[in-house]
């Protein structure tokens, strides 16, 4: 492979602190070097001038649907959609068809990715068998298989019993427990935010409290197994709350949230458009604002995506028989840009460490870093280039996003994996 | 004619996007509908070939007789579709239905349906003046349209007036509709309830709006008792027993002395006569119920006119 040299960009990477105009040097797919100066003449060179070159993001929260929703995503176009996104390394969640919930699964996808995956794709397995809360999966054979954490996105499991007993076998595989934090009972015929704006729209809502007891239960469960645990697209006030509690008092928890429980409310649900639909809800101002303060104060470890591709079909139905989920890996980072950084909320060195070292600590993944050595893993974005969304272009199989249309300022330029770069920004993909 | 290019075409989706002066266009041209004393209905041509296509999905009979008739009376031809006997049954998706009767080119379509915002939903996305004939628990235009010709038969104005709005409120299409109305107006409503079908959200509604959990505070001094059906079909669980309902929040005759002396009664129906009011007050000298079902068509035809764009007579 041909060593590529990335020059004049403002290098910014969290993990050793660095800021400031570098080249890299990638040979053999890993970091070489990063300085000044450097030449290369063999080297393929890649003028970052203007942009900012980071270590390469991860989202750590993505359904990719393959196998069994290949109508939807597959395991191809999710990536496709990633490296578009300015993500090197996704995580998918297991609650395909069927649930990846043994090595069977797990070396599927494992392998799949592995021959059509533009970015590294690494495997979430489940916490219980066919992810419904009664009987813990393959957990073990699923870490042989290559699973960075375990999760029953989706469909939370409901027997504390059962989450303590998979958070004390997590534990002890050094795997961390995500949790989709929902009672069920309270959720059960919800469609929004419960509030204002449901009561105004005669849809049925999902309280807050529902996040909020469950937020609270895994807390104490992890306390009392010792376990790493993890609160996926945290949406409420009162859970960033408990989490910054626990974190006070030492236990191993980390949480992360998604660029539309940041960048829109339950205000947007007015039209009955459902790509406004998925769980967690929109929540209303104060959640929103209290989520970012969660990012400001660093409460919050990452961002990430809970990319939730549903077919065109399925979401062109009556509200509340549409599914939950929209899809997010390409409108990530111009998100987080105009709603964190433009704003002067974060800097965005805060925002790039919210896609690299967090999410990779919280896996203990040896990505998001650009120290030589690592996988050189690189996303290259800037601040300032001009672009619209066009939904109707997108790499992913779906269309499900509420921010078709949308001008951003600033977004991923291109993004480098294992040393090959595997997506570039094109303005004719991106201009109006 | 309808405009086909450009905006879209006008319907009727729900009161709260409405400002008062078309609600009050529409209450007087209903009152110009309203038949004279004992005498008949007129009958006009302003929507002679016209289409007006009936879609319920949900179950129905005053409210699309009352538009069929309400169609009729303009001159417009009707169909009357009724989802049971629908290719809906056989799987096809909503948008699918309209979009093969779009092709048929009617001028409108009236729709009534189980899902909150249905109609809304399919505004986007076609290019026919939609009415909205009742969706889900969200809202019922023509329902407070007609409860407010039937009040405005009995008093001079809607400033002012206290009325008491009792029953399962939070699934009610027919309460939201009648607050956002009423409180276009200065109308100072009170919600009453059982607490699990109160939200307590309802409050910030609309401008006005106070609530009660008990009925005898909702009612004292109201000038208008509206009550709502009980809706079973919406509930995920009882909030009480039949009985305890009846007990805490069924209206009877002893309830009126609370009211100012000259209250009415409301319903839209179907009434469930001994679960939310008791036989006595259906039938006594306060109840306007029947005046209300003759009112839904001259406030139906003031709607259909309105939006099909018919020439003034």
């Amino acid at each position: 492979m041909k060593s590529l040299l990335i020059t004049g960009g403002r290098v910014i990477d969290p993990a050793s602190g660095g800021d400031g105009r570098a080249d890299i040097l990638i040979r053999d797919g890993r970091i070489e070097s990063v300085g000044t100066g450097l030449s290369d003449p063999d080297a393929f060179r890649f003028d970052a001038t203007g942009a900012i070159v980071a270590p390469g993001f991860i989202d750590m929260h993505v359904h990719l649907r393959e196998p069994g929703g290949e109508h939807a995503e597959t395991i191809d176009t999710g990536a496709r959609a990633a490296a578009a996104g300015g993500f090197t390394t996704i995580c998918c969640m297991p609650n395909t068809t069927p649930v990846n919930d043994s090595a069977t699964v797990t070396s599927y996808i494992v392998h799949r990715a592995r021959e059509v995956a533009q970015v590294n794709v690494f495997p979430i397995g489940a916490i219980t068998k066919g992810s419904l809360g009664d009987e813990l999966a393959a957990i073990g054979s699923m870490r042989e298989a290559g699973i960075v954490a375990i999760s029953d996105d989706g469909r939370p499991v409901m027997n504390a019993r059962v989450m303590r007993r998979a958070m004390e076998l997590a534990r002890a595989l050094d795997l961390t427990v995500i949790d989709h934090c929902e009672d069920l009972n309270l959720s059960a015929g919800g469609d929004m935010h419960e509030g204002r704006e449901s009561v105004r729209l005669g849809l049925g809502g999902i309280p807050s409290a529902s996040e909020d007891v469950m937020v609270a239960r895994d807390l104490l469960l992890a306390e009392l197994t010792g376990a790493r645990y993890h609160v996926a697209h945290l949406s409420t006030m009162r859970s960033v709350e408990m989490v910054a509690f626990a974190k006070s008092r030492g236990l191993r928890v980390s949480c992360e949230v998604t660029p539309h429980h940041f960048a829109i409310t339950d205000q947007e649900l007015a039209t009955y458009d459902s790509n406004y639909k998925m769980k967690p809800p929109l929540r209303c101002r104060h959640d929103a604002d209290a989520v970012i303060e969660g990012i400001v104060n660093g409460v919050v470890d990452a961002i990430a995506t809970d990319h939730a591709p549903h077919a065109g079909s399925d979401k062109m139905q009556e509200f509340e028989r549409c599914p939950f989920g929209i899809t997010g890996l390409e409108t990530a980072i111009g998100l987080s840009l105009a709603e964190l950084v433009h704003k002067g909320r974060i800097t965005v060195n805060r925002m790039v460490e919210l896609f690299t070292t967090g999410p990779a600590n919280i896996l203990k993944l040896d990505r998001g870093t650009l120290a030589p050595g690592a996988p050189a893993d690189i996303t290259v974005f800037d601040m300032h280039t001009e672009w619209a969304y066009d939904v109707q272009q997108s790499f992913s199989k779906s269309r499900n996003s509420p921010f078709g249309g949308r001008r951003f300022r600033g977004g991923p330029l291109a993004t480098i994996v294992g040393g090959e770069i595997v997506w570039t920004f094109q303005d004719k993909n991106r201009e109006q | 004619m309808m405009q086909t290019t450009g905006a879209k075409p006008a319907g009727l989706l729900d009161i709260e996007s409405l400002d008062r002066a078309e609600v009050e266009a529409i209450l007087e041209r209903a009152h110009f509908f309203q038949p004279i004393e004992s005498g008949p209905f007129r009958r006009l041509d302003a929507l002679r070939g016209k289409m007006i296509v009936n879609l319920f999905f949900e179950a129905s009979t005053r409210t699309r007789v009352s538009f069929e008739i309400a169609a009729k009376r303009l001159g417009a031809d009707t169909v009357s579709i009724a989802a049971q006997g629908s290719s809906v049954t056989k799987g096809e998706s909503l948008v699918d239905t309209l979009n093969t009767l779009v092709a048929m080119r009617p001028n409108a379509i009236v729709m009534r349906h189980a899902a909150s915002g249905a109609p809304h939903f399919l505004a986007r996305h076609l290019q026919i003046p939609i009415v909205n004939a009742g969706d889900g628990t969200h809202e019922h235009p023509t329902q407070a349209l007609l409860d407010a010709r039937t009040i405005l038969d009995q008093r001079p104005t809607l400033e002012g007036l206290r009325v008491a709005i009792i029953g399962d409120i939070a699934h009610s299409r027919v309460a939201r509709s009648n607050v956002h109305l009423l409180s276009k107006f200065g109308a100072d409503i009170v919600l009453c309830g059982p607490p699990s079908l109160l939200p307590r959200e309802l409050e910030q509604l609309a401008p006005g709006v106070s609530l009660a959990y008990e009925m005898t505070q909702a009612i004292r001094d109201a000038d208008v008792i509206m009550m709502l059906r009980v809706q079973l079909e919406r509930q995920h669980e009882a909030p009480m027993s039949a009985g305890e309902y009846f007990r805490f929040y069924g209206l009877r005759l002893e309830h009126l002395a609370l009211a100012k002396p000259d209250v009415i009664v409301m319903h839209p129906g179907p009434i469930n006569r001994g679960r939310e009011l008791s036989s006595e007050v259906a039938d006594s000298q306060r109840s306007v119920i029947l005046n209300q079902v003759g009112n839904g068509i001259a406030i139906r035809m003031a709607v259909l006119e309105r939006i099909l764009g018919g020439e003034a007579v």
